[in-house]
């Protein structure tokens, strides 16, 4: 037997680990684009902060569906929940303070995603995607049911929030709405890094990597996933309060089917269990939808679709994947001359 | 002395079919016990039944004493049982490091913390290379699991199942599936686990099987047909009629 000395290696393997959780130079680049943009395109900062927004709702999905491969089709719920509880709150209970909405809207909405979880958590695959989707619907129907209170797919028009921290008045390029939507989204962010990079994140990886393995070294495995799809039911939430303060409007289609399968489509575009995949997929899937539908208001969506059959053909794990496959590629060019 | 394991009276069947019946089984500490039988004796039934991935019609499971039967299969992996897989069942997408490294994580609770790096614990970490060392994986370390041959990775099977410290542990023909050219490492790491755990083995190799157990319990069609010392095992004519004559090599003469 060579008896090599294995201590070398164990430092580099043990290093990896002590130095996988540290910002790295590239992480600050999407941040630098969403601020250069603010600064190059003033006058579409109404769009600007809907793309910020939906990246959110990527991310709240990525901690699910990428790092613990919880397959959901009802994601448009929590959004939906969290959309309502600054909509109904402004409008029907008169309570317009932006910043305290949001904090209730994650409460109202985690608290839906602890509920919801608990019960179906306990399933999986088509089983799951069935029930998330009937949930979605019930929480549609359910306001379609009150359209008294709701408003109904009319919607709540017309809502009035007070200034941001009582100072900031909301402008009509959309500006301080997207500063609002990007400190959030940093905010938001931070919490989702965290947790994916600690042990319970690394938890949720092993659950999506091989739950029976899980079960066998003595993981609490539904604790596990109702706890992650809690938080990111209420990170939904506060994208969705965003969406109804940022509109001034809401109605019940934040409930659709659609608004669930896109935000999948987004991510799935951008990259999943990737934490900046959500950035790239919604970008990139907003930028295309709003220049696609300019140029064929009727035809659009093809070339959404077409994207999408690419992206699955040749870029299985979305456009971070296929970075991390030119760097790859790149360094072992490097490497040998 | 309260026995490590202890089986009482199990049964579980599938509809019609009884796959463990009126099962009894006990583990001293530091037993070295074998459980072997035809194909479809129901030997990997019998583990998960005691790991608790199934549940008995009837009978108890006892670990160090406690009646286990009720509780889940994660309860149980935290008391102190651990088992290995016939087929792989490893974190493919993660790196070696990682599978150990979120074992002891698991173990020790540290799964429940949201907010500090996993890499922040150095001592996880060294623990897990520990382990990988005892081993000889420590080279395989950064390597994702579905890139090591399949003997390096029953290994890490191994090396997961010892990383949860176990007081039982459960080994489902650890050396299934490997080149009889690698096995030998496989068989040399079973050969020299700590004697304080209490081991059963499910192998199909009599060689290993009669080297390596004090205690053997032959199943057929669920029920024990027999148990005993090796010695006893080997000279019992009935055993030899039901089981072992499909093997060629009883006795260990075949590698002469």
């Amino acid at each position: 037997m060579a008896a090599s000395d294995p201590t070398p290696m164990r430092e580099r393997a043990a290093e990896y680990l002590l130095r996988r959780h540290r910002f790295r130079a590239y992480e600050a680049l999407p941040w630098l684009i969403a601020i250069a943009a603010f600064f190059v395109f003033p006058d579409r900062m109404t769009f600007g902060s809907q793309v910020l927004i939906m990246i959110m709702f990527a991310l709240s999905l990525d901690l699910i569906l990428g790092y613990a491969g919880i397959v959901t089709l009802g994601h448009a719920a929590f959004f939906g929940v969290g959309a309502y509880v600054v909509g109904l709150g402004a409008a029907r209970l008169g309570y317009t303070e932006p910043i305290s909405g949001l904090v209730a809207a994650a409460l109202i909405s985690a608290l839906v995603g602890f509920i919801t979880g608990w019960f179906l958590l306990r399933y999986r695959g088509l089983t799951l995607l069935m029930l998330t989707l009937a949930t979605a619907i019930m929480f549609q129907e359910a306001g379609n049911l009150r359209s008294d209170i709701s408003g109904g797919y009319d919607g709540l028009p017309g809502l009035v929030f007070q200034p941001l921290l009582g100072k900031f008045e909301y402008d009509l390029y959309g500006h301080t709405n997207y500063v609002y939507a990007l400190v959030v989204l940093a905010v938001m962010f931070y919490f989702v890094r965290r947790i994916t990079y600690s042990p319970f994140g690394q938890a949720l990886t092993g659950i999506r990597e091989n739950v029976r393995r899980m079960h066998a070294i003595g993981s609490p495995v539904h604790l596990r996933l109702v706890t992650v799809y809690t938080i990111a039911a209420g990170i939904a939430g506060v994208a969705g309060a965003l969406f109804t303060q940022t509109n001034a409007y809401v109605t019940l289609t934040v409930f659709d089917f659609e608004n669930s399968a896109k935000v999948m489509v987004m991510l799935i575009l951008g990259g999943t269990g990737r934490l900046y995949g959500a950035f790239a997929g919604a970008a990139v899937y907003m930028l295309l939808e709003d220049h696609l539908s300019k140029l064929s208001p009727t035809f659009w969506q093809f070339g959404i679709g077409l994207l999408l059959v690419l992206a699955v053909l040749f870029a299985r794990r979305g456009i971070l994947g296929l970075f991390e496959d030119a760097s790859a590629y790149i360094a072992k060019k490097r490497s040998k001359p | 002395m309260t026995a490590a394991l202890e089986v009482k009276d199990l049964n579980r069947s599938f509809g019609a079919l009884s796959v463990t019946r009126d099962v009894n089984l006990a583990l001293e500490r530091g037993a070295r016990h074998a459980l072997i039988g035809p194909n479809g004796a129901g030997k990997t039934t019998l583990i998960n039944l005691i790991t608790g991935a199934l549940k008995p019609n009837s009978g108890s499971v006892l670990l160090n004493g406690e009646d286990i039967t009720a509780i889940g299969q994660a309860d149980r992996a935290r008391r102190g049982l651990a088992r290995t897989f016939q087929i792989n069942q490893l974190f493919r997408g993660l790196t070696v490091l990682e599978n150990l490294c979120m074992t002891i994580g698991e173990r020790d609770g540290h799964c429940n913390n949201l907010w500090r790096s996993a890499g922040a614990r150095r001592v996880v970490i060294d623990e897990a290379l520990d382990h990988l060392q005892s081993l000889r994986l420590v080279d395989d370390a950064l390597k994702l699991v579905r890139e090591l041959p399949y003997g390096r990775q029953r290994l890490v099977e191994i090396a997961i199942a010892l990383a949860q410290r176990p007081r039982v542990l459960l080994l489902d023909e650890p050396a299934a599936g490997v080149p009889s050219s690698e096995s030998h490492l496989i068989l040399d790491v079973v050969a020299a686990l700590d004697p304080e755990i209490a081991v059963l083995i499910i192998e199909h190799d009599m060689d290993v099987v009669f080297r390596f157990a004090k205690e053997i319990t032959v199943l057929v069609q669920g029920a024990v047909f027999t148990k005993g010392t090796p010695k006893e095992i080997q000279a019992n004519a009935d055993v030899r009629a039901v089981y072992l004559g499909e093997e060629s090599g009883l006795g260990g003469t075949r590698h002469g």
